[in-house]
């Protein structure tokens, strides 16, 4: 349990040893990737090993970093913290090994990806506000180079608007935690010091600053309407990009959401309930809606994103047990699933055909050429509608069962909003694996960038590597093993919830 | 009042050695390394100029502490740390010379370069107005003649008669307020105006002095609406220059900045923590701080000239660094000078680097370095130079875990304690964190020309000379080391 913290340091230290590997040449910076995704998760796997599930934070780390304003750097994890560490781990070697062809830069490439997983993991063991805030942003600049290097469609554009959203998005954060902790007396950025002082805030306070927090992490959340960084910088991203953007970056912002605003502004949660649960179901038919009428490929997959982190928003705001346990455990399983199904269209799908227009795409039998990725694709998309058996399943329906706890309305429309899923990933799996018919036709003449394909005559596409492979019977493997088990991930996640500051959320969102 | 004639040379053995180290580098090129090359002579006196520089630093460290010659002179922590942080700076910028193209008279360059140097540790003790204004005229002097350096250049006089124009301007008002001040108060100690003052409040004629104060003020640190000087001196100056401005100019300004107004002006401060506060000059440094984010920041924006952008960047730090003042109160009215100086010591690291990186790829292409596209491709004709621009820029952004991030930080957490949200400090808070978003932009906009542009693929190789090299990944240690452990710093102030 206390190697936890080495996640962090493995990390980071092999973004430096990638980046002088890649002098080297490429496979040798992969390599050193690869290893030191593996050895975090050699270390988390113990810790999960031994983990006893209990109410609070288990503190791992705590030292003194700036006396003078009370911050200390503390690392603390309970089961919520380390699902999503197992969470990143899984998705840092998943992305890892969908990055295997990258030979372009290859060192800085990998510098960048597990900065950003360092970063991601100190977020998930933060128990110290200013701490959690500090990795937070280290993980926002690598996603910018990440995407604008080594990206594609728009990747530029793309990159800037991601990073100035996440960037404005944690501003927005600060001030809200800064005000708190002025607010405070300034003695301490530690959460249950903060939540402890926020007790004595008056309501226009605990309304104020809950709203600046959480709207900051929300922003990476990807709620709505501050979700249309999310499609652009997914499609724009490379491969391994999209799959930790989609698996763990979005989760940062939704685990900001529970971690810090909730439990540390209850009142502030209570105000603002019906808006955020409002936003959250708009968010996911609408996003769903956009989803189904997309014509590049990873469009779809990007909004498909919005839509079932909407899910997870939704859990929050009704902030019941039942309700948050189920939005932690769809930060899993979203976090699995979205990594696959980015996976199959940008590695193994878009870099063999150079095409990800639907309309293309259509017209080559792609269950033929590549009957592995069309089994992925299937098997994933299964699981993210929500089929009984895959990890989507037991998440979303945890979810709606403590929404209806609060506002049956709210699980209503969240159904609605799992049959939009549906429909939208059937559409897409039809279209794109088996759509090939003898006729050939353009469903849309206009689509974004038009690209020269040799239509008809792919009698062979390079064939599914073994990194791709193992990468996507790893994900898919976890997806059905939660999906069969979900006990596994709720016996850490529920007793997290018994903790007093979860407890002070959980009482002041229920109405 | 006793004067020791004997204890003051001990307070100031530290410029002693630099005017005799810049004394050296002119008498040995005069007379022994005239035939050298510039090269050769300019090798000698940058070595000169940083073993007087290093053994200043070492006075420092163990010399005088408390008030000396009757007061006129104050070695309090503050005093020690910015003369400690100017010394510093001036020695990395002397490295950043030894990368940069190289002008005629070398020797004469380094010698007004370290003049300079004693001005600014004379700013950083001096406790009393007249000292304060010497000094300060001392460090001008010697900066409008190192912008205006390069005589083959005309952006070179074009910068150096901008700044001296608009220098000169700002002495006099500083001056007349100074004036005012004495014949307010009779006399010229800070203490002892503090008190007077704090009997006498605030008059329509301690008002007129506290506007020049704060006009000149806002002409030397560059802050808006006072800043149109700062693009054109930037761009034009030699780049060593133009870094020292930007850095060691600016720490030892802000400090002498929050010592006169707090210790000096501190009775008539009035106040920010509310938005009716006492009229002050409290309430006119939050005009002018956020006067100056709001257009630096939107300025920054326009901009198509690295030097320029770094300028615009530069005012709105100094509207970041006014805020800093503006808390720099004693305990109570405000968070003490630690978030001040850490912030203007970090900035200026992150700034000479920044100008070094110029200084080496202006002197690897004959072209200059002038548009931010010039820098495309960096990364691979120098992964070192480009590495290193990114821990400046990114610094220079306020993304932890650099020295920048904290630098705003605890000038942010600082100004809300004053009042809250309830508080125009706190609010001016706000407003310098919504900027940084926009601030962002810029700074990637130059990171991805850096970075991530393919530039010309035909572009050679850049070498970065050692000594070069081995400053800037001290700036860039240094950045991450002070960012790791910053309260190393601020449990000293």
């Amino acid at each position: 349990m206390n190697a936890l913290p080495c996640t962090i340091y493995i990390s980071f230290a092999g973004a430096l040893l990638a980046l002088v590997a890649g002098a080297r040449s490429a496979a040798t910076a992969r390599v050193v990737a690869l290893i030191a995704a593996l050895t975090a998760v050699a270390v988390t796997v113990p810790a999960a090993m031994g983990f006893v599930p209990g109410p609070g934070l288990q503190t791992l780390v705590n030292h003194p970093w700036i006396p003078q304003l009370g911050i200390r750097y503390h690392l603390a994890a309970d089961g919520i913290s380390l699902t999503l560490v197992v969470l990143t781990g899984l998705a840092a070697v998943a992305g890892i090994l969908f990055s295997w062809n990258i030979e372009e830069r290859a060192g800085e490439f990998f510098a960048y990806y597990l900065a950003l997983i360092g970063g991601v993991y100190g977020v998930f063991l933060s128990a110290d506000a200013f701490t959690l805030f500090v990795f937070y942003e280290i993980a926002i600049v690598p996603k910018y180079f990440l995407i604008a290097n080594w990206g594609s469609t728009r990747r530029e554009y793309g990159a800037m608007k991601l990073a100035l959203y996440s960037f404005v998005g944690s501003a927005v954060m600060l001030a809200g935690l800064l005000w708190a902790f002025a607010a405070g007396g300034g003695k301490s950025f530690g959460l249950a010091e903060l939540a402890q002082a926020a007790t004595h805030f008056s309501r226009f306070e605990q309304i104020g600053m809950f709203a600046l927090v959480f709207t900051g992490f929300a922003v990476l959340a990807g709620m709505f309407p501050f979700h249309t960084w999310a499609p652009t910088g997914h499609v724009a991203a490379p491969t391994a990009a999209s799959m930790l953007l989609a698996g763990v970056v979005m989760k940062l912002g939704a685990y900001g959401c529970l971690r810090v605003a909730m439990p540390l502004f209850p009142v502030g949660l209570a105000y603002w309930q019906p808006y955020i649960a409002g936003l959250a179901i708009i968010g996911i038919i609408y996003a769903g809606l956009v989803a189904l009428v997309q014509q590049d490929f990873k469009f779809v997959i990007g909004y498909s994103s919005v839509s079932h982190m909407g899910f997870v928003i939704l859990g929050l705001a009704a902030a019941n047990p039942p309700a948050v346990a189920g939005a932690v455990l769809q930060m899993f399983s979203h976090g699995v699933i979205a990594g696959l199904l980015f996976a199959v269209v940008g590695r193994m799908v878009y870099e063999r055909t150079h095409t990800r227009q639907l309309a293309d795409l259509r017209a080559m039998p792609l269950h033929r050429l590549m009957p592995f990725a069309a089994l992925t694709f299937v098997l994933a998309g299964m699981a993210s509608m929500g089929m009984p058996g895959f990890s989507g399943f037991p998440a979303e329906l945890t979810i709606l069962i403590g929404a209806w706890k609060t506002q049956p309305g709210w699980a209503a429309l969240g159904g609605v909003g799992v049959l939009v899923a549906a429909a939208f990933t059937l559409r897409v799996i039809q279209v794109s694996f088996f759509g090939a018919t003898d006729k050939v036709e353009r469903v849309d003449p206009n689509a974004l960038e038009p690209v020269e394909v040799n239509r008809l005559h792919h009698d062979h596409f390079d064939p599914i590597t073994w990194p791709e492979r193992v990468g996507a019977m790893l994900l898919i493997g976890t997806s059905v093993y939660i999906g069969l088990k979900p006990d596994a991930l709720l016996d850490w996640i529920t007793p997290a919830l018994q903790s007093p500051l979860m407890q002070a959320a959980l009482r002041g969102g229920t109405p | 009042m006793s004067l020791n004639y004997a204890e003051l040379f001990r307070a100031l053995r530290p410029e002693a050695s630099l005017v005799l180290g810049a004394l050296v580098a002119l008498g040995l090129d005069l007379a022994v390394f005239r035939r050298h090359t510039l090269a050769e002579r300019l090798r000698l006196a940058l070595w000169i100029g940083a073993l007087a520089v290093g053994v200043a630093i070492v006075h420092v460290a163990y010399g005088a502490r408390g008030t000396v010659f009757g007061g006129v002179l104050v070695f309090d922590n503050l005093a020690v740390l910015t003369r400690l942080g100017v010394l510093g700076l001036a020695l990395l910028t002397l490295g950043v010379t030894s990368g940069a193209r190289v002008l005629r008279h070398p020797a004469e360059y380094v010698a007004i370069l370290l003049f300079a140097t004693t001005g600014f540790t004379l700013m950083a003790a001096a406790n009393q107005l007249l000292l304060a204004f010497l000094a300060i005229e001392l460090a001008s002097l010697s900066l409008y003649i190192l912008a205006g350096y390069d005589k083959s250049s005309p952006a070179s006089a074009e910068a150096a008669l901008k700044y001296f124009l608009f220098g000169g301007m700002s002495a006099a008002f500083l001056l007349f307020g100074f004036s005012l001040i004495y014949g307010l108060t009779g006399s010229i100690e800070l203490p002892e105006i503090a008190k007077q003052l704090g009997v006498a409040g605030l008059n329509p004629l301690v008002i007129v002095a506290l506007v020049m104060i704060l006009v000149a003020f806002g002409f030397k640190a560059a802050a808006a609406p006072f800043h149109l000087w700062a693009p054109d001196a930037y761009q034009g100056a030699p780049v060593p220059s133009a870094a020292l401005i930007a850095s060691a100019s600016k720490l030892a300004g802000f400090a002498l900045f929050a010592r006169l107004l707090w210790h000096g002006l501190g009775p008539v401060s009035g106040s920010v923590a509310t938005f009716q506060g006492a009229p002050g000059w409290l309430p006119v440094a939050a005009v002018v701080a956020l006067a100056s984010m709001l257009l630096g920041n939107l300025g920054a924006l326009a901009q198509s000239n690295l030097r320029r952008l770094l300028a615009y960047s530069a005012i709105a730090h100094a509207g970041v660094l006014l805020l800093g003042v503006i808390v720099a109160g004693p305990r109570g009215l405000g968070s003490g000078v630690g978030p001040l100086f850490y912030y203007a010591a970090t900035y200026g690291i992150a700034t000479v680097g920044a100008f070094g990186v110029i200084a080496v790829l202006e002197r690897a292409d004959p072209s200059g370095c002038q548009n931010i596209t010039d820098l495309a491709g960096l990364y691979r004709r120098s992964p070192l130079l480009a590495g290193c621009l990114a821990v400046f820029i990114l610094s220079l952004a306020g993304i932890p875990p650099l020295a920048g991030f904290f630098g705003k930080f605890l000038v942010f957490a600082a100004a809300l304690k004053i009042g809250g949200v309830a508080g125009v400090a706190g609010w001016l808070a706000f407003i310098a964190i919504g900027l940084s978003g926009v601030a962002l932009y810029y700074y990637l906009i130059v990171l991805k020309q850096a970075l991530v542009a393919k530039g010309d693929a035909s572009a050679p190789p850049i070498a970065t000379p050692l000594l070069p090299a081995l400053v800037l990944l001290v700036c860039a240690a240094l950045l991450v080391a002070l960012g790791l452990a910053p309260s190393v710093v601020i449990r000293l102030l």
